[in-house]
C-alpha cells in the first residue's frame, strides 16, 4: 500500500490496468502507478504461477515485467504511464504472437 | 548516434556525468549513455526536477545532485536516455537499443559507470509481494513521490536503511519498527579502522544525526536480530524474528503484523558491465562483494575505466571526484590538457578522493552482513527468484558434484532467468563456497555472456 507524498499532484492520466480505468499522476512509473493503485500482484511466475510485486525498481531485478500495450516483459520499473496506456499482469511466460517479430 | 566516439560513457549517475562534464570541458569528443529516463542515477534521481516537498524530505545530500545534473544537462556533449546496453567486449565495441533500434559504437575510450545495486537478502519470504528492497523504497520516494501506507518495516543493516528511515519521518510515514541485523559487538570490533577513517568525521555526525532522529521519533528499535523471515500466503502479512526488547534482556521471539517490508542489507558494485568488458574482478572480503580492479582514476586497462560505484561502493562524493579525475585522465591521454593544469588538478582531487574514501574501511567493517543473512538459513528458501531455485536445489546440486556457480547453473536453473544472475550469483557462490570450504576468490561467479539485457529476436535480426 502506498499514498502520493504531495497532495497537489493532478491525477491527469488515464489507464487501464488489468482490465479497470485508473486516473494516475503524470511522471511516474507504470510500477510505482500499480502499488499506488493497489494492485496484489503485477504478475505470476512461469515456474509455479506465485504472485509476485516489484523488488528493486531500478531496472535490474526483473520481478517488475508486465504486459504493457499488448508487449509482454515490459519492465514496468523502467516505463512511465501514458495517457491511455494499457497495462496488463503477465501470467506466466510471455507467448510470442504471430506476426509480431515481422517487420 | 555516431559508429564511434573518442569518449563513450556508460551510465549518468555522479561518476558518470562528472567524468563527462571534466572531459567536455577540456575538448574530448564525449557521448554518455543511460538505461535511465533521466540523468541522475540512483541517487541523484530526479533531482532536477524535484519537488519543494521531495527536496524537504529527501535532505541537503539529495538537493546537491541538482547542481551536477543541471551542469551535465549543458555539457556540450551528446546524451541518450532509456539506452540499454547488450554488448561489451574487451574491444570497446558497445552493443546499444535506442527506441527500439539496434546500435553498434566503437569507443576509443570507455567509461562504465555502472553504479551500483541492493545487495540479496534471501531470508524466507522474501519473494513476497508487500517485500521490497529499502532502496526501491527511496527511488519510489524520488521519482514517483510515493511513501508506504500502513504497517510498515525496516529490516536490515547499513547506511541506507537508517537515511530512508529519517527521511520516512520527515515525510510523516510512520514506521513501525526498525530490525536491525547489525550483529552483536560490530563497532566494538571496528574501532581500529576509525582511527584511519577520521578524515571522514562528517559521515559519523551524519550517521548519529540520523539515529538521533530514529530514537526522538520513538520508532521501535530491535537491535542485532536474528532468524527474520517474512510470513505469508500470496503476500507478507506478519514478519517473525528474534531479538532482545532491551540491552541486556533474553533474546525472544518476535511477531509483527506488516503490510509492507523494506529490506537492505548494503549496496555491491553491479560489476557486469565492466566484466563483460573481461575487466578483472576481485573478492573483496571487508565489502562482501566483488570490486573490478581499477587504480584511482578508474583505469582498468588502456583506453577502458570503471569508476564510482560501479568500481566499489564509495558513495556519491566520491564518484563525483572520481569521475572528474577519470574525465581529466582520458583527456590527459587525448593530449588535451597541459601538463601544469594536469600536474595541479589531478593531485588536488587526488587529495579530496583519499579523504572521502578514509572512512570505508570503517563503515565497511561495520556493516558488514552477517553470514546468516548471506547465505539463507532453511532449505526452502528461494535464492534466485526468476527460477525459483531453494538453498536445498543448489545444495544438492554440490553434493552431486557440481564444481562450482557456472555447473550449478547449468544443472538447477539458478541464475538462468530474466534478471541473469544479478540477484543470486552471490549468494549462489557464498552457497558453494560454504559447502565445499573454498574461498570465495577461488569459487568465482556466474559468467556474463551477451545478451548482457534482454533484446527480441527481431532487434537481433535487425543487425
Amino acid at each position: 500500500m502506498f499514498e502520493l507524498l504531495d497532495d497537489n499532484h493532478e491525477f491527469d492520466t488515464q489507464i487501464s490496468f488489468d482490465g479497470k480505468d485508473h486516473l494516475v499522476p503524470s511522471n511516474i512509473t507504470v510500477a510505482a502507478a500499480a502499488l499506488l493503485i493497489g494492485a496484489k500482484s503485477i504478475r505470476e511466475t512461469p515456474v509455479t504461477g506465485a504472485k509476485r510485486m516489484p523488488l528493486c525498481m531500478m531496472g535490474v531485478c526483473y520481478e517488475c515485467l508486465m504486459k504493457i500495450d499488448g508487449v509482454g516483459n515490459q519492465r514496468s520499473c523502467q516505463t512511465l504511464v501514458r495517457q491511455g496506456m494499457v497495462i496488463e499482469r503477465q501470467i506466466g511466460a510471455t507467448e510470442v504472437e504471430a506476426g509480431y517479430y515481422e517487420a | 548516434m555516431k559508429p564511434s566516439y573518442e569518449l563513450l560513457i556508460i551510465g549518468a549517475g555522479p561518476a558518470g556525468m562528472s567524468a563527462a562534464c571534466e572531459a567536455a570541458r577540456n575538448g574530448v569528443e564525449v557521448c554518455v549513455i543511460d538505461d535511465q529516463p533521466e540523468p541522475g542515477g540512483q541517487i541523484y534521481r530526479n533531482a532536477s526536477r524535484a519537488t519543494a516537498k521531495q527536496n524537504q524530505v529527501l535532505g541537503k545530500d539529495y538537493q546537491q545532485g541538482k547542481n551536477l545534473v543541471d551542469d551535465f544537462k549543458s555539457y556540450g556533449g551528446e546524451y541518450y536516455a532509456n539506452v540499454s546496453v547488450w554488448h561489451l567486449d574487451a574491444s570497446n565495441q558497445v552493443g546499444v537499443i535506442k527506441a527500439e533500434e539496434n546500435y553498434f559504437i566503437s569507443a576509443k575510450n570507455l567509461v562504465i559507470a555502472s553504479g551500483a545495486q541492493e545487495r540479496a537478502m534471501p531470508i524466507r519470504g522474501w519473494q513476497l509481494p508487500g517485500v521490497m528492497y529499502a532502496g526501491a523504497g527511496q527511488i519510489l520516494l524520488k521519482g514517483s513521490g510515493i511513501v508506504p501506507r500502513g504497517e510498515l518495516v525496516l529490516a536490515g543493516t547499513g547506511p541506507l536503511l537508517l537515511l530512508l528511515a529519517s527521511q520516512y519521518l520527515h515525510a510523516g510515514v510512520k514506521i513501525k519498527a526498525i530490525l536491525d541485523t547489525t550483529p552483536k559487538g560490530r563497532i566494538v570490533k571496528s574501532l581500529d579502522k576509525l582511527f584511519s577513517g577520521v578524515q571522514g568525521y562528517e559521515y559519523l555526525i551524519k550517521g548519529a544525526s540520523l539515529l538521533h532522529h530514529i530514537k526522538a521519533a520513538k520508532v521501535p528499535y530491535y537491535k542485532h536480530v536474528e532468524g527474520l523471515c517474512a510470513v505469508g500466503l500470496d503476500r507478507v502479512n506478519n514478519v517473525s524474528f528474534a531479538s532482545a526488547t532491551k540491552a541486556g534482556r533474553k533474546v525472544v521471539n518476535i511477531s509483527l503484523d506488516v503490510d509492507t517490508l523494506l529490506l537492505h542489507q548494503g549496496i555491491i558494485p553491479n560489476t557486469r558491465l565492466a566484466r563483460a568488458a573481461q575487466c578483472e574482478t576481485t573478492w573483496d572480503a571487508q565489502q562482501s562483494c566483488w570490486t573490478v580492479a581499477t587504480n584511482e582514476y578508474g583505469l582498468c586497462r588502456q583506453n577502458t575505466y570503471v569508476v564510482g560505484d560501479g568500481a566499489r561502493v564509495m558513495g556519491a562524493v566520491a564518484s563525483r571526484i572520481q569521475g572528474r579525475l577519470c574525465g581529466l585522465h582520458v583527456a590527459e591521454s587525448l593530449s588535451k590538457v597541459d601538463s601544469h593544469n594536469w600536474q595541479v588538478l589531478h593531485h588536488d582531487l587526488l587529495k579530496k578522493l583519499r579523504k572521502e574514501n578514509a572512512i570505508r574501511p570503517f563503515l565497511n567493517a561495520v556493516y558488514q552482513p552477517a553470514d546468516a543473512y548471506l547465505i539463507p538459513q532453511q532449505g526452502d528458501v528461494i535464492v534466485c527468484r526468476c527460477e525459483e531455485v531453494t538453498l536445498s536445489d543448489i545444495q544438492d546440486a554440490v553434493r552431486l558434484g557440481c564444481q562450482g556457480p557456472n555447473q550449478v547453473k547449468s544443472y538447477t536453473r539458478c541464475g538462468m532467468g530474466p534478471c541473469q544472475g544479478t540477484q543470486c550469483s552471490n549468494t549462489l557462490s557464498h552457497i558453494v563456497a560454504k559447502q565445499t570450504d573454498m574461498p570465495m576468490a577461488e569459487v568465482g561467479e556466474l559468467r556474463v555472456r551477451s545478451p548482457l539485457s534482454p533484446i527480441t529476436l527481431g532487434q537481433i535480426a535487425d543487425l
